[in-house]
């Protein structure tokens, strides 16, 4: 089992309005924020749940664990729930989701996925026509990625008691011989990747929700991402040191676990930082940035200098990696902190997302 | 974007700075009071690429640091009632009251419910009409057309169970608190330019007449930063007071005729707290006697409010700009976003959490493109 | 405050007794108040905060502001460092 910091979605609870974006001064009950995946999330985590299980694997807080058979395999397994409302949304659903991401977390260990267990959580009176489509679409994206959901388990609870239906899925992989990637790998010198434009997840579930009163055509991005995995590594498997998936907390978060994980600085370059136009216009209205809107089909590589346009090459040739592009390099100086060069010249620092954004007014 | 990303253009941004720097024959202070641009002003790093010389201060610009404790403790009281559906821009969900945040009450069981618009409110409380809903209307001049309609427009639907919890503040008495404060060493201004759009200008030339301070209207891309600050730096350099307009895509010397009108049939002037600065006289807005139907405080009588301000936070300096966050001992240790002490670090719009966000660290980078 | 973001009016009608528009911020639309800017058209563009359009935006002024730095920069940068 690993840890991640992100547990939840953006709308996973049925009350109005985003969710806690800060820490509040006490913690003897679980807020909000504690499933955002910022800061708050990574103290729960380090608090509670490490410090009872500590395990290397478990402690070395990548986004699937690292695991060593008596035969000298090497396994990634991870697991991920699923409690995102609305269940649909333009460019997925919550069945979709549940399976891209735990695909995904393997993935990101250089493994290849292979198989997917799938717990269901209903809620009394889901219309079972519902449950079908979920179900259907988790076929569909499984098929797409290539594995098997093998196993599984069903509860229903009482109405009220879960947003109509909850999943977890846990994914195991095969990690390839000669590949050694860990959020820990990142070096002075190499260089960042983001394999497309940021924040179209995050702004279509909010889109969907409706609260904001706002439309658009933009699309949730969830796709499995171990083909476009696949396709970078046959590029130059041992110069891909870091693979992240950026989804709760948005890039800037994911990058800096990373900084903090490797000890090393960042330093990122804003115009180079692919974002659309409608997801920019929609931060803009809101007052967000999209550094730290959730994504669901991207992923961050760092990559040794040397081997970085053959991975570019790679991914762009890739469906889900047309629009890859190199956004920043890993520097020495600065360990554990993320910095961006402004569109205007300027430096500051990019922080990790300290609980939720707001819509705001100033 | 449209009358977006022209004005954020990094060729016009350096030619702004090349012309300042040409300018400049010594140190300035300029003061800007609005935490929209104090954000721009940090998230794009322009303090940085200004010529040495020029001293940017933040006063208190941001409606949510300066909402008097009193206001949220009341707005915590109300939320916390039963049946009540309290709505607010998302802001000031997280601003500390004495003892607990809008977000805690949340967390209890209240409904608290983030609003992008006054009129979602409303609409809110036709959707539910056997809950109160109330609408945490603060701002400063900007908002109030909007509050303001709010209230009309509940008015003119007949809403029994709408009310508004009013904290208007305005920043032409802000300005003269501070440039009629002793130590005070702002010499220039940057006027808000939202503020301005609905305002107009007119009320600035007294000012600057009465205190020798140049002011310039502003807007929030960093063009238009950069743009305000080197009219001011010019009307420095030549002892020139006067009152310039760097906005007028947007901003007429008269303002919104429409909204004027508006906000003084809603509104009329009262005494205000400011919250780390204190009573500022006839800095606020409160509601009309006669909407007194709509207004929160006279539906929901709280009993005497005791507020209390953490001792480490000296929010109330840095509003005022006589000391910078750094300069805080709570500053990044004991007060950060996740544990603030005072407004001025919980707001996104605050000083001090644009510099702990920011402005951590600065470091020596270089100068190479980034390439494979 | 305050965030004022710029906004193309593309439909007006009327909701409540109130003069209402769809405004498109550059891909993404919201139903947004235009009483305070009576005499704004359909294809204008307008400044929005909390929903509500605060003044129309002067596309003339916005082009001989951007006249003016771009002559600035054009000084400056020619004979300033680059």
């Amino acid at each position: 089992m690993t840890m991640k910091p992100e547990n939840q979605s953006l709308q996973s609870v049925n009350i109005e309005g985003p969710v806690c974006p800060t820490p509040l001064p006490h913690n003897d009950r679980i807020v909000l924020g504690h499933g955002s995946g910022g800061r708050m999330s990574h103290d729960l985590i380090a608090r509670t749940f490490f410090a009872a299980f500590s395990n290397p694997a478990l402690t070395a807080r990548d986004d699937a664990a690292r695991l060593l058979t008596s035969s000298g395999e090497q396994l990634a397994i991870s697991t991920d729930s699923h409690v995102v409302s609305p269940l649909f949304f333009p460019g997925g659903d919550i069945g979709r989701l549940a399976v891209c991401g735990t695909v995904n977390d393997v993935a990101m260990l250089g493994a290849e996925p292979l198989w997917l267990t799938a717990g269901f959580i209903l809620e009394e009176g889901l219309e079972i026509e519902t449950l079908q489509r979920v179900v259907a679409s988790m076929q569909a994206a499984a098929q797409e990625a290539g594995v098997q959901i093998v196993a599984g388990d069903t509860k229903v609870v009482q109405k009220g008691k879960a947003d109509g239906l909850f999943i977890t899925t846990t994914g195991i992989g095969v990690i390839r011989p000669g590949v050694n990637i860990s959020g820990a790998g990142a070096r002075s010198g190499d260089v960042v990747i983001i394999s497309g434009p940021i924040g179209d997840h995050g702004i279509a579930v909010l889109q969907a929700r409706g609260e904001l009163g706002f439309d658009s055509d933009i699309c949730s991005d969830t796709a499995p991402l171990n083909g476009l995995v696949s396709a970078l590594l046959s590029a130059n498997a041992a110069a891909v040191h870091v693979l992240r998936d950026p989804t709760r907390g948005g890039l800037a978060t994911t990058l800096n676990e990373i900084a903090r994980q490797s000890q090393v600085g960042i330093l990122l370059e804003e115009d180079r930082i692919p974002v659309r136009p409608a997801v920019a216009a929609a931060c803009e209205m809101l007052g967000f940035d999209p550094l730290y809107v959730a994504n669901e089909g991207k992923l961050v590589a760092i990559v040794a200098p040397h081997a970085a346009q053959d991975v570019l090459d790679a991914m762009r040739s890739h469906a889900y990696g047309t629009e890859a592009a190199i956004i920043g390099r890993v520097e020495a100086g600065a360990p554990g902190q993320v910095l961006m060069k402004t569109a205007i010249g300027g430096t500051r620092v990019v922080d990790m997302l300290a609980g939720e954004m707001l819509p705001r007014i100033c | 974007m449209k009358f977006t990303t022209e004005f954020r253009d990094a060729k016009l941004a350096q030619g702004l700075v090349e012309a300042i720097r040409r300018k400049i024959t010594r140190p300035w202070v300029i003061m800007e009071i609005c935490g929209g641009q104090t954000h721009a002003i940090l998230r794009y790093g322009l303090d940085e690429i200004l010529p040495p010389g020029i001293e940017l201060v933040h006063g208190p610009g941001c409606p949510v640091c300066v909402t008097p404790l009193e206001q949220i403790d009341r707005a915590v009281w109300i939320a916390s009632q039963p049946g009540v559906i309290f709505t607010s821009f998302g802001d000031m969900l997280r601003v500390p009251g004495s003892d607990k945040d809008l977000f805690s009450v949340r967390a209890a069981g209240g409904d608290v419910r983030v609003v992008y618009s006054p009129l979602d409110a409303v609409r809110i409380a036709q959707q539910n009409p056997d809950r109160q809903v109330v609408f945490f209307a603060v701002g400063f001049e900007t908002t109030a057309p909007a509050n303001a309609m709010s209230v009309l427009q509940a008015q003119a639907l007949g809403l029994r169970n709408f009310s508004v919890l009013v904290s208007h503040v305005r920043v032409p008495p802000a300005m003269h608190a501070i440039l009629s404060s002793p130590g005070c060493r702002v010499q220039g201004f940057l006027a808000a330019g939202h503020v301005c759009t609905v305002m107009g200008y007119h009320e600035y030339p007294p000012i600057a007449g009465q205190y020798g301070t140049p002011i310039t209207v502003t807007g929030f891309e960093p063009v238009d930063i950069l743009r305000g600050i080197q009219l001011t730096i010019e009307m420095l350099e030549s002892g020139r007071v006067q009152v310039a307009n760097a906005y007028p895509r947007v901003v007429t010397f008269e303002g919104s005729r429409p909204a004027q009108d508006v906000i003084r049939r809603v509104f009329t002037g009262c005494d205000r707290q400011w919250r780390g600065i204190g009573m500022i006289p006839d800095s606020g807005w409160k509601l009309r006697p006669e909407f007194a139907e709509f207004d929160a405080e006279v539906r929901f009588p709280v009993s005497e409010i005791q507020t209390r301000e953490p001792e480490d936070c000296i929010a109330g300096q840095i509003l005022q700009g006589l000391k910078k966050p750094f300069q805080c001992p709570a500053f990044g240790t004991r007060c950060t976003p996740e544990h603030p002490l005072g407004a001025t670090m919980v707001s996104s719009e605050g000083a001090c959490a644009g510099y702990y966000r920011y402005h951590r660290d600065r470091h020596n980078l270089t100068e190479e493109p980034v390439s494979a | 405050m305050c965030l004022g973001v710029p906004g193309k009016i593309v439909e007006i009608y009327e909701a409540n007794g109130l003069k209402m528009g769809k405004i498109d911020f550059g891909g993404v639309t919201r139903e947004v108040c235009l009483a305070y800017v009576p005499d704004a058209c359909v294809g204008e563009y307008t400044v929005i905060h909390a929903g509500f359009a605060l003044n129309r935006i002067s596309e003339q002024e916005a082009l001989e502001t951007l006249e003016i730095l771009q002559q600035i920069a054009a000084d400056e940068l020619e004979t300033g460092e680059p």
